[in-house]
């Protein structure tokens, strides 16, 4: 990966985010359902990309616990837009070669009975290229 | 009235039952749902980078196809209705995807976001009217406690989907009272259901999904009710001694009397 200066200024490009917007309030992760899952929480997650601090974030479980559910999004107060900044940091990793979160592979022995298609779907939209 | 309908793919396979029970209340209730041809999925969740084009672009083409039929376009799925909603306002406001979307098309005349996306729960509040829904039915549902199960996709963000208010919502209350039930309001009805984190990690999407049935049955409802199939397959998935779970058609459908044509078709 290039430097992590540059991969800050993508995952910023890629989210059309600005984490300097933030002003520390912490509703970002007192409303993320993931919260307890996450190793970097949403609002430490905003001021890594702010401090250009990307190896730990691309390394982070957090970019694989986000649901998208867009709660942090809903109630910023400044509009910073946690959920895009995290999901521009799963992009940077899984758009390289190689670096897929689910293969096709995986995919018959988690399937189940009522299983429905959009679960797949969604599974591949986000977690590989 | 006649509207385009986007149908997507699970309302194919898994969730036929929310598929077949609103087009038989939509005839019940005097609207024609016309499935758009050749429709392709939805992708099931939004593309959130502002540079991702090609994956946007089955929206653009049933946005595209309703718009030269000069038709409003119906969502039932609660994710094709996300995803479709958010593209559309792409195609509006945001000129690079825009542009950029336009030169993959080729259209005969550029896509500018001029289709009207309505979810089919927007049809019976803001076409049919709840007060008019309420006319046609024939089989109160009387006595019934019904929990809305709004999830994520439907309400957030707010400014984007515009459906209600993304904190205290009220559409499926009030629907729940135009077939004669009784809403029960709880506090986990806009949690989310973990989504897809299911595939991966079951316990997480099990955990969620306990807290939303624990809130529900802790407020009195007898049932839940949903537009999307996965917060369906999530809830039914959860560990508590779990509630009923049915797609606010089926529900539909009963109410109207026409369940048997729904199960026919």
């Amino acid at each position: 990966m290039s430097s992590e200066k540059n991969c800050a200024q993508q995952i910023k490009e890629i989210s059309g985010a600005d984490p300097l917007k933030c002003m520390k309030c912490g509703k970002c992760s007192a409303s993320c359902p993931s919260f307890n899952e996450m190793d970097i929480k949403p609002h430490q997650f905003v001021s890594y990309v702010a401090n250009g601090d990307i190896e730990a974030l691309v390394n982070s479980k957090s970019l694989y616990k986000c649901l998208s559910c867009f709660a942090c999004l809903e109630r910023c107060p400044r509009d910073v837009k946690p959920a895009k900044l995290i999901d521009a940091a799963r992009q940077l990793v899984v758009r390289q070669r190689g670096k897929d979160y689910l293969t096709a592979d995986e995919i018959p022995e988690l399937l189940d009975e009522g299983l429905p298609q959009q679960l797949l779907v969604s599974a591949f939209r986000r977690y590989r290229r | 009235m006649k509207y385009s309908y986007y149908p997507g793919c699970t309302l194919r396979t898994k969730a036929k039952d929310l598929d077949d029970y609103a087009r038989a209340s939509a005839k019940a209730l005097g609207f024609e749902l016309e499935e758009i041809e050749n429709w392709q999925c939805c992708g099931g969740v939004y593309p959130l980078g502002s540079d991702e084009i090609a994956t946007k672009l089955s929206s653009v083409r049933a946005l595209n196809e309703a718009k030269e039929k000069g038709q409003p376009l119906v969502t039932l799925c609660s994710a094709c209705h996300h995803v479709i909603k958010r593209v559309n306002d792409d195609m509006k406001n945001v000129e690079d995807i825009r542009t950029r979307a336009n030169n993959y098309m080729q259209l005969s005349e550029p896509y500018m976001g001029e289709t009207e996306v309505l979810h089919f729960l927007e049809v019976l509040r803001d076409k049919v009217g709840f007060d008019k829904l309420k006319e046609k039915v024939v089989n109160p549902l009387t006595g019934v406690k019904i929990g809305a199960y709004y999830g994520c996709l439907l309400l957030r963000p707010g400014k984007l989907l515009q459906f209600d208010n993304p904190e205290n919502p009220t559409i499926i209350e009030d629907f729940i009272r135009a077939i004669g039930a009784e809403p029960v309001v709880y506090p986990y009805r806009n949690e989310c259901c973990g989504g897809y984190i299911s595939l991966k990690e079951k316990d997480m999407a099990k955990n969620m999904c306990d807290k939303i049935m624990d809130s529900a049955k802790g407020f009195g409802a007898d049932m839940l009710i949903t537009a999307c199939p996965l917060c369906l397959y999530n809830l039914n998935n959860s560990t508590t001694d779990k509630l009923p779970v049915y797609y606010f058609t089926e529900l539909l459908a009963e109410a109207l009397g026409v369940k048997e044509e729904g199960k026919d078709q």
